[in-house]
Parts: structure tokens; C-alpha cells; sequence
């Protein structure tokens, strides 16, 4: 690397974090702390029948008597759970507003701040939007319209009042609350998050999509989604999150599951830009997620896409369960990171039926002097005849800092199955950038195109409306430390 | 104006020296040929020009249009006009050409205060500089360079050089690597592109390249300095009696 390119990467704009603000607002939260008595109040505060309550307080004995993860590649300090608070709803929240005409104002400058216009005239066409502020969903778009197709999109405090029996049935079946630490945490205290379910042969006509947004200090935000496509159905969904800019660290823990059964397939495509701490580390946003999909039915087919960027530091694993006969599980990332964060990202692909197949693409961009773990299990069963996984990692080290790992474990226990696995790692290379640059591109704009280049087998699976506003996002993240 | 001066001009990589003394004069229009044996400094020379920061500047001057080349950097040169076909054009996987040639070509235009060009305009005049070049247009899908082989690139750096029409082009050996068809598809190119208002510098081993793209001037290169200048005879007296004589 040439004096030219040290001097650029230093001289990084460090501040671009365009989503940084608080909105000033009354909330109502519980006590600081974690007991039977804050989950009391939550399961109050959402009016919620007596067996989500007992649910939850299970959840909670589980969890005391489980030790954090380990495993990861990260070093994370101490959480104090004692020291968060686990709701947070703005006031006027008491009963959720009915219509956009009875949201506050400010909720709603917030998200046309965010570019997520709720106002119907306004909204993205074909997108409809589930809002989460904080603890609680704010408004949820085109719900008529869907409605008329059968197809039930609302938050999922909303989904265990009137579909207590899908509630019942999927919650917790695809990550059983005692997994591990976070999942236990998470089923005990969840807030809000979407709730979908597609009926039989439906595809859905639009992108839904949820956008979280943590507000309020020294909060954790324990989103739960679960969306369940019926057999034959189609769904595609997509989630984004951004948080202010504070020195303190905040927790984010969420447990996504999705179920397809037969032939039914769902694809589920993240942004995650949660606000990543400033230059020397300080604060940012812990994102400790679970979510895992389950292929329940013969020829279902669940893929995850997802464009890491922000958070302190990220401990994810979408995974597939492939259960069905013929089913598909994909898995599709590109994780940045940048100054002092730590990702700690990969996926599950567990094969249990026969024919069931998996592909696992991904693209880590290391930057600064940040850390960067690609972690990778693919198992098959002994009933998982003729399964198949590609894998394809690649990591790209951009500077002397910054450090990218890659640990992919394979554990076959059926003869027949195929593995294939490819992984690279290298430098931005020199003359590539000399290149670009001679053409009269700056050394910023080649090193955004190269990055755009080296990611554009992932980017290219988000949904279109999505892809641009994606490249542009990868563009902004490498300024915080690419000249 | 001066169009290109090099006025004692002085380089070394990691201490040693490659270029030694080196003066050359290049007028507006002209095509200029430096040919030398392997190790005579005439690719430094390129790369010099260019911008690369490889290469350590120990005392000289550069002047091209009246700027002084040595106190901008590779895209400020190119910027300027400079381009560089090179000898080996590394690949991007990725990085379709037309975004990156489109922006290439806005940043030139900023820098000239010119109108920029949008998209759409721009996607037509690349197609259709393609099809003169013989490019298909399954070719401009690809990835930059990417799986081409050595003709495809070199054509590539054609259609580059035509889409940004920089006034003074350098092309580095860019006849190493193509058999006979290749290269006259290349030069045929050049020809094409190259018009009276813009300068050339050919930089070769071969006098192969300089049957199909006639220079006004030839010099001859060894241990970083020219020895000797003439007009195309010189280059007919090198493909007889090779460079032991200079």
C-alpha cells in the first residue's frame, strides 16, 4: 500500500452518520431493570392475554439460568442488564392510534426524516411499511389493501390479540426460546415487530417492510417478527433500522422466525444501518440477533439477503432449516466495518430432507481498524440424501488494521451430500485504484466502485427499490474511512 | 502553449535509477515513437507521466499545457487530458464499463466547467463508439477486462481513449501480447480515433506497431536517456540490426 492510499484512508470525513438524531418525545417506560415485574408491565402495557404473560415469565427462568455466548469472534464488555430499560413507548401511545390522523406529528417527521413517508399519497409505491418506534409500532401502510387478499401484516402485539392461534402454534417453533441466552432474553421481553402471514397461493403483490428505529436512551430494543407463508404462497420482505448517535452502547436483540411450508417460498432481505459508534469506538448499537427461517414443507424455499453497514458490533446468523424434501435455503451477505466495529456474521444451513440444497454467498469489507468473522456451519443429517451446499466466501482487507476471518464448519453425516467451498481473501488492490484514477475517477470514487463491484453478486438479490439506495449506503460507510 | 515538455527529468525506484536525464518535446498533433530494449526506462516513462507513485522524482520538470505535471496526481493528470492505454489492464470484477466510463468522463467535463452528460445520452455514445471498434454489445456487459482476452483488453483501452478523447494518449507496449490479427485490429482502431488536434506517444519494442500507425518522430531509448531521434527510417534500422548498435 502506497503512501497516497494511507494518507486517503486516514483522512476519512469520520462523521457521516446522516440518521444521528433523537426526536424529542414524551414516552411512558418501564423501571430500569430486568424482573418478573418488568415483564408484567410490558405484557400490561400491550394488553396481552394471560398465556403470552406466562409465556414470557418462562422465557425469563430460562434465561437467569443461562450464560451469555461465547463463541463469537468478538469482544464484548460486560452488559448490565439491570442498568436498560425495556420499554419505551411515546405516550400518546397509550392506544394505538387508529389512523395516521391520530399519530403524533413528530413520529411523523421522524420517519420522513428517515426518507419512510407513512402519509398513503406519500408512501413508496409497491412497499408497504411497518413502522417500529422504540417499543411500539407506529403505523402500518396499505393494511386494507392486503387485507382484501387475505394476507395479514400488522405488529405482532396486534397479531397475538387477534390471531392468537397462529401466535400460539409458530412462536418460539422455529427458535425454541432456550437456544441461547438472547433468544431466552429476547421471548421474555420482546416489544414489537411485524406479524405476516400469507394464505394458501397467495403472492404477495408489494415489498413489505418493516423500519426500526431505536429512540430513547439507555433502551434495548427486543424486536420479534414472525411471518408464515402458507403452502404455495409468496412473500418478500424487508426490514431497515437506524438509531441516534450516542456514546453509550444500546442493545438491540431480536428473534426473527420465518416458516414456508409447501412450496411456498419467502425472501427476506435486511439493511441494517444501526448508528456504528463514532471513530475511537465510542458507543453504538450491541445488534445480538437470532433469526432463523424453517423449511417446513416439501419444495419451500426461504433466502436471506442481508447488507450489514452499521451497529458497534453484530453477532447474526440467519439460518435455514431444511426440512421439506427439496427445499432451498440461500443466504446472501455483505457486511462492512469500519473504524472500531466487530461483526461477527454467517449462517446455519441445517439439511434434514432429501434433495434439500443450500448457497451461501458472502462479502466482508474490512476497514480502519475494525474486525470482520465470517462463521459458517453447514450440517446434513442422516436422512439429508443428495443435499447439496455451495459456499462462497470472500474478504476484502482495505488498510493495515483491520483483520477479516473466516470459520466455516461442515458436518456431514449422510455419504451423499455434496459441499462445495470457496473462499478468498485480499488487499484493494493498488492497480486497480491506479487504474480507475487514471481514467480520472477520484481515489474515494474508485474504492466505492471497486467495493460496489466486489459486492454486487449479493447486492443484486435485494429487491430493486432497494439495490440503489444499497450501493449508495456501501458508498457512504467506506467514507468513514477511505479517502 | 506548451503542449508537453520534459525537461531533465530524473526518476528512481527504490534507488535505482531508470530515468536518466531524459528531455523530450511534444507539439500538439504530433505522434511521437520511443522504442528500446527491455530495461531502457520507456514504460517508467509512461507510468511518470501518468501520475504513478510508485516511482521517486528526483529533480526534472514536466510541463503539459502549461501546468506543472509533477505537482498533480493520476486523476488530476487525466483530468488534464492525459490517458494511459495500458500494457497490462488489470481487471475489475464487478464494475460494468459503462457506469465507470460515464463517471470518468463526467469528472473530465466538471473539470473542464462543461455541461455534464447524462445517462442516457451517454449509454448511446458508448454503444456506438463500441460498434465502430466492433465491440458487441454482449462484450460491454462484462466486468471491466474481466475474462478478456489480451486483444478484448487492448480494444477496450480503444474505446476508453475514443469515449474520453484526451488530447495527449500514451500507449504502453501496447502491442505486447497480440498476434498479427489482434494487433491490426487495434491499430485499425487507433486510426480511427486518432485525429489532428490530439498527440500520441507510442512506446514499443517492435517496429511491428509503427507499419500501421506512421509517427512523425521516432526515438531511440537505453539506460533511461534517448539517444538518438530520426523519423521512421530509424525505426526500419532497428528492425534490421536490432538496438546494439545505439
Amino acid at each position: 500500500m502506497n503512501s497516497e492510499t494511507i494518507k486517503t484512508l486516514d483522512n476519512f470525513s469520520k462523521d457521516k452518520y446522516k440518521y444521528g438524531f433523537v426526536t424529542e418525545i414524551d414516552s411512558i417506560r418501564s423501571k430500569k431493570g430486568l424482573n418478573e415485574e418488568t415483564i408484567k408491565f410490558i405484557s400490561k402495557q400491550k394488553n396481552e392475554p394471560e398465556w403470552m404473560l406466562s409465556w414470557r415469565l418462562d422465557c425469563y427462568k430460562k434465561w437467569l439460568k443461562m450464560p451469555q455466548p461465547e463463541w463469537a469472534n468478538l469482544k464484548i464488555p460486560d452488559i448490565d442488564f439491570q442498568d436498560i430499560y425495556y420499554y419505551s413507548a411515546p405516550k400518546s401511545f397509550k392506544k394505538k392510534p387508529k389512523d395516521l390522523n391520530e399519530v403524533d406529528p413528530k413520529l411523523i417527521e421522524t420517519y420522513n426524516k428517515l426518507g419512510i413517508p407513512l402519509e398513503e399519497q406519500k408512501v413508496l409505491a409497491g412497499v408497504a411499511v411497518d413502522a417500529v418506534f422504540d417499543s411500539v409500532s407506529v403505523a402500518t401502510t396499505y393494511k386494507g389493501e392486503l387485507e382484501k387478499l387475505g394476507i395479514v401484516f400488522c405488529s405482532i402485539s396486534e397479531a397475538v390479540k387477534t390471531h392468537p392461534e397462529l401466535v400460539k402454534k409458530y412462536l418460539g417453533s422455529v427458535i425454541p426460546p432456550g437456544d441461547h441466552s438472547y433468544s431466552a432474553l429476547n421471548s421474555a421481553v420482546f416489544t414489537d415487530g411485524s406479524f405476516v402471514y400469507i394464505p394458501e397461493n397467495v403472492k404477495c403483490p408489494m415489498e413489505l417492510s418493516t423500519y426500526f428505529r431505536i429512540n430513547a436512551e439507555e433502551t434495548g430494543q427486543f424486536e420479534r417478527t414472525l411471518i408464515i407463508a402458507d403452502k404455495g404462497s409468496y412473500v418478500s420482505y424487508l426490514e431497515g433500522c437506524t438509531a441516534p448517535q450516542r456514546d453509550s452502547n444500546q442493545l438491540h436483540a431480536a428473534n426473527v422466525e420465518l416458516i414456508a411450508l409447501e412450496n411456498a417460498e419467502i425472501k427476506y432481505s435486511t439493511v441494517q444501518n444501526w448508528y456504528p459508534g463514532d471513530d475511537e469506538g465510542k458507543g453504538g448499537i450491541y445488534n445480538f440477533v437470532t433469526k432463523r427461517g424453517l423449511c417446513k414443507g416439501k419444495n419451500s424455499k426461504i433466502s436471506w439477503t442481508q447488507v450489514e453497514t452499521g451497529s458497534a458490533i453484530t453477532w447474526k446468523y440467519p439460518s435455514c432449516i431444511l426440512k421439506g424434501d427439496n427445499s432451498i435455503g440461500e443466504f446472501y451477505s455483505v457486511a462492512i466495518t469500519n473504524n472500531f466495529q466487530q461483526a461477527d456474521t454467517g449462517t446455519k444451513m441445517t439439511h434434514i430432507g432429501k434433495n434439500t440444497r443450500s448457497k451461501i454467498i458472502s462479502k466482508g469489507i474490512s476497514l480502519g481498524k475494525s474486525q470482520n468473522t465470517y462463521r459458517g456451519n453447514v450440517s446434513f443429517l442422516r436422512k439429508a440424501d443428495k443435499a447439496r451446499n455451495y459456499t462462497q466466501c470472500d474478504s476484502l482487507l482495505v488498510g493495515n488494521q483491520c483483520g477479516a476471518h473466516t470459520v466455516p464448519y461442515i458436518d456431514s453425516k449422510n455419504n451423499s451430500a455434496i459441499v462445495e467451498h470457496e473462499a478468498s481473501t485480499s488487499k484493494i488492490n493498488e492497480d486497480q485504484l491506479y487504474y480507475c484514477r487514471q481514467r480520472g475517477l477520484s481515489h474515494e470514487e474508485a474504492v466505492s466502485l471497486i467495493v460496489n463491484g466486489f459486492c454486487k453478486q449479493v447486492l443484486q438479490e435485494l429487491p430493486m427499490e432497494f439495490a440503489v439506495e444499497a450501493q449508495k449506503l456501501v458508498a457512504i460507510s467506506l467514507e468513514g474511512s477511505v479517502g | 502553449m506548451i503542449f508537453l515538455n520534459i525537461n531533465n527529468l530524473n526518476v528512481s525506484i527504490d534507488g535505482k535509477k531508470i530515468i536518466d536525464n531524459f528531455n523530450l518535446n511534444i507539439n500538439q498533433g504530433e505522434i511521437h515513437a520511443i522504442m528500446g530494449p527491455n530495461g531502457s526506462g520507456k514504460s517508467t516513462l509512461a507510468n511518470v507521466l501518468a501520475g504513478n507513485e510508485d516511482y521517486e522524482i528526483i529533480s526534472g520538470k514536466i510541463i503539459f499545457k502549461d501546468h506543472n505535471l509533477l505537482d498533480l496526481n493520476i486523476e488530476e493528470r487525466a483530468k488534464l487530458g492525459i490517458f494511459l492505454a495500458f500494457q497490462y489492464p488489470v481487471e475489475i470484477p464487478g464494475v460494468n464499463i459503462t457506469p465507470f466510463l460515464h463517471a470518468s468522463l463526467n469528472s473530465k467535463l466538471k473539470n473542464q466547467k462543461k455541461e455534464e452528460i447524462d445517462s442516457l445520452s451517454f449509454a448511446k455514445l458508448l454503444r456506438k463508439k463500441a460498434e465502430e471498434l466492433s465491440i458487441s454489445s454482449d462484450m460491454l456487459k462484462r466486468s471491466i477486462n474481466t475474462g478478456f482476452s489480451g486483444g478484448e483488453k487492448k480494444r477496450y483501452e480503444i474505446l476508453q481513449m475514443s469515449v474520453l478523447n484526451p488530447e495527449f494518449t500514451i500507449f504502453d507496449e501496447t502491442d505486447s501480447g497480440l498476434d498479427v490479427d489482434a494487433l491490426k485490429i487495434v491499430t485499425e482502431g487507433i486510426n480511427k480515433f486518432k485525429n489532428k488536434n490530439n498527440s500520441y506517444l507510442i512506446i514499443t519494442h517492435y517496429q511491428k506497431l509503427l507499419d500501421y500507425i506512421k509517427p512523425d518522430f521516432v526515438h531511440v531509448m537505453r539506460n533511461g536517456k534517448i539517444v538518438k531521434s530520426g523519423n521512421i527510417s530509424l525505426a526500419s534500422e532497428i528492425e534490421k540490426s536490432g538496438y546494439k548498435n545505439f
